[in-house]
């Protein structure tokens, strides 16, 4: 009776999937063993592609959000948003889409339409087109009604430093995000009806490339650029500090959070900085570039709540300081396991 | 959340410490017992901010930090049986059992599912007589009463199919036995959510018969750094008391209503905590009448020894006898992600928040 599991890690959790540290361990330990290309060991959101005369950039993602539709979005404008957005930031424009659909037996029809209907819309919107797209059916419940795989192609803009070319990021940098943080997982929250309460948060659910463009077009030096999704903004910020090899010093109360999703994590015991966003976006830029460039953002509806958060250092290299909104410091680590499986 | 903002007031704050730097011995070891303390201290990096002669100690409050091995393997072989399903709080999945855990077993395709309230469990309950839904019951007098409700509902409605596997313990004894057992604890940061269910005489004999100070505290930086200051002053003016710092939640006499529906259906039994061992009167069992809702009694589920992972020094830490960063496993063998002991597991325990904000190394 007494040793009933014997299962530890030779079986994949739910935390694999969470985008924190059990996904790099995932990748780490088993995808980068067998694929070797040099462009995916370089572990960027989007692969950059040189052909002759000009740079493409292709990724993927794949969407599995549960419930299908939340406030502020669903599945089909995720899936176009999602893969928009590792292109954006990316420093390329979007061009091209794919779409692989595996559907489940007996999912409503009108139900497909409406997420097919808003995928066609926002692609419209973000001037990408759907160039190519596969179909599957599995019996029931071998998934759960939509998933979807998209793939994008962009070319970089001309007015973007390619990897290997760009500013370095050095002491004193500011570190800037374009709006309120956690809305996304929260919203999806709700939407699971798990709380029994609604809060009327929506999710950030955008397509980022303009914003990230009319930043480039302007001469701006941005540094680095990720958008944190999976993991939240501490995940990315840890990511930052150890690519970089900087410190990273954040102050809590520079970094914007709606208060319904302050109390939400009161309450729920989430720490904000773990919650997963879909329209936010993460840059390094010079310090004296700080002001300005916070300006243009405010300008533009994606970054009117853009706030400058903090600032690279020196010190404790590898590593994420947060001046608490009670003047004490601490550290701020990456997304350890799950917190909320299927957010996206 | 306007209304907690006064107590994260950032110069109140700085005035706090300074007052307890003012008077702050050369050396204080104050326990916060409750798992939500050292979640808050960690996270407003209060540690960062204090006089380095107040040394913090993280104390047993975090239920599954001191739920034993056995409780996880109980769990794991009752899952086992046909048409039952487990219900738990979250925290409580990722816990380790001498083989696995239960978010291991779930991904084995055991039906174990998270809920924020028993009331989700009682509706599954309700909604699929055919399954036998175990909630596993787990925390101190905090999360008692609201296992004890739901009993009650269970009981009135006759819902047969509904039952509790409870590793409930009560808070007072474990605080007794460090001092018994020699920890050297000057003062107790009192839990807040407990006490507003207990009140605050059950302190009464700490001062008397240990000489220890004691503060009832809220969870807020300032509510925390008041209590740390009211327990200094205690302390350095020999003259150890229960107080209450957190009186917008905790009266003296306690929640009597959830007090009263706690005793309805459980009844007090020794029970093993992790690290400290067995406690006289500490854990909760269901009463006899109400065997019927009792996982143990329906499923005639067997108790077996209890053991410590090896090199795990969790008994200590919550002790206070020695800190997560003594321990030789700490951040590297255990770590959140595959923790060996328990207080590495929650995030209420002390090896986790310790991991996740302190500063250095």
């Amino acid at each position: 009776m007494r040793i009933i599991f014997t299962v530890k890690m030779d079986k994949i959790l739910l935390g694999h999937g969470s985008g924190g540290k059990l996904t790099a361990d995932l990748i780490s330990g088993l995808f980068r063993k067998y694929f070797r290309a040099p462009q995916l060991l370089e572990g960027r959101d989007a692969a950059l592609l040189e052909i002759p005369g000009s740079t493409l950039v292709f990724t993927t993602d794949s969407f599995v959000i549960h419930p299908l539709f939340y406030p502020g979005g669903n599945i089909g404008k995720l899936a176009v948003c999602g893969t928009v957005n590792d292109l954006a930031v990316s420093g390329a424009r979007p061009l091209f889409l794919s779409a692989g659909f595996i559907l489940e037996e007996g999912c409503d029809m009108k139900l497909l339409e409406s997420v097919v209907s808003s995928m066609a819309a926002e692609a419209e919107k973000a001037g990408i087109s759907l160039v190519t797209a596969d179909t599957k059916v599995v019996e029931k419940g071998k998934c759960d009604q939509i998933f979807i795989n998209t793939s994008g192609i962009g070319c970089l803009l001309p007015a973007y430093r390619k990897p290997g070319h760009q500013y370095e990021v050095t002491c004193g940098d500011s570190i800037i995000v374009n709006g309120f943080i956690g809305d996304h997982a929260m919203a999806v929250l709700q939407a699971r009806n798990d709380l029994g309460f609604s809060s009327g948060v929506s999710s950030d659910n955008a397509c980022l490339h303009e914003l990230v463009a009319s930043l480039v077009h302007s001469g701006f030096r941005l540094k680095w650029m990720r958008d944190p999704t999976r993991g939240g903004l501490g995940t990315l910020l840890n990511e930052l500090a150890l690519q970089q090899h900087c410190g990273v010093f954040v102050e809590e109360t520079a970094i914007p959070v709606r208060p319904e999703v302050e109390g939400l994590c009161e309450l729920l015991g989430f720490d904000v900085l773990t919650l997963a966003n879909e329209g936010k976006l993460v840059l390094v830029v010079p310090e004296e570039e700080t002001a300005e460039l916070l300006q243009q953002m405010k300008a533009h509806p994606l970054g009117q709540y853009a706030a400058c958060i903090g600032r690279i250092t020196d010190q404790s290299p590898g590593r994420v300081v947060m001046l608490t909104g009670v003047g004490g410091r601490r550290i701020v680590h990456p997304l350890l396991g799950e917190i909320l499986p299927r957010i996206c | 959340m306007k209304s907690l903002e006064a107590f994260r007031d950032k110069e109140l704050v700085q005035l706090l410490i300074e007052e307890i730097g003012r008077i702050a011995p050369p050396s204080v070891n104050l326990m916060e017992v409750c798992g939500g303390h050292t979640m808050a201290i960690q996270k407003a990096g209060l540690p960062s901010l204090l006089p380095p002669g107040i040394r913090l100690l993280s104390g047993p409050g975090c239920p599954v930090c001191v739920t034993s091995y056995d409780f996880i393997d109980q769990a794991l072989a009752l899952i086992r049986k046909e048409k039952v399903t487990i219900t738990t709080y979250g925290d409580l999945i990722r816990v380790p059992g001498s083989g696995g855990n239960l978010a291991e077993a779930r991904a084995l395709g055991a039906d174990i599912r998270v809920v924020y309230s028993l009331l989700e469990a009682i509706e599954m309950a309700r909604k699929e007589p055919q399954k036998e839904i175990v909630f596993l019951g787990i925390g101190f007098e905090t999360t008692a009463p609201a296992t004890a409700a739901g009993l009650d509902l269970a009981v009135k409605e006759k819902l047969r199919n509904f039952s509790v596997f409870s590793a409930h313990k009560v808070m007072i004894p474990a605080m007794d036995a460090l001092l018994e057992q020699g920890s050297p604890i000057h003062g107790y940061i009192c839990p807040g959510h407990v006490s507003a269910i207990t009140g605050s005489e059950v302190y009464r004999h700490l001062p008397s018969r240990f000489g220890a100070c004691c503060v009832i505290s809220g969870f807020e930086a300032v509510d925390i750094l008041e209590s740390i200051l009211m327990l200094v002053k205690q302390y350095v003016s020999h003259e150890p008391v229960v107080e209450i710092q957190y009186r917008r939640v905790v009266r003296p006499e306690g929640n009597l209503k959830a007090r009263e529906l706690m005793d309805k259906y459980f009844e007090l039994k020794d029970d093993w905590w992790r690290g400290l061992g067995v406690i006289p009167y500490s854990g909760l069992k269901i009463r006899p009448e109400y065997a019927a809702w009792n996982a143990e009694e329906k499923f005639g589920m067997q108790a077996v020894e209890n053991k410590e992972p090896p090199g795990c020094i969790c008994g200590l830490v919550l002790k206070g006898v020695k800190t997560p960063a003594d321990c030789p496993l700490f951040a590297n063998i255990c770590q959140p992600s595959d923790p060996v002991g328990a207080c590495m597991v929650s995030s209420e325990g002390a090896c986790h928040a310790h991991y996740l904000y302190r500063e250095d190394g």
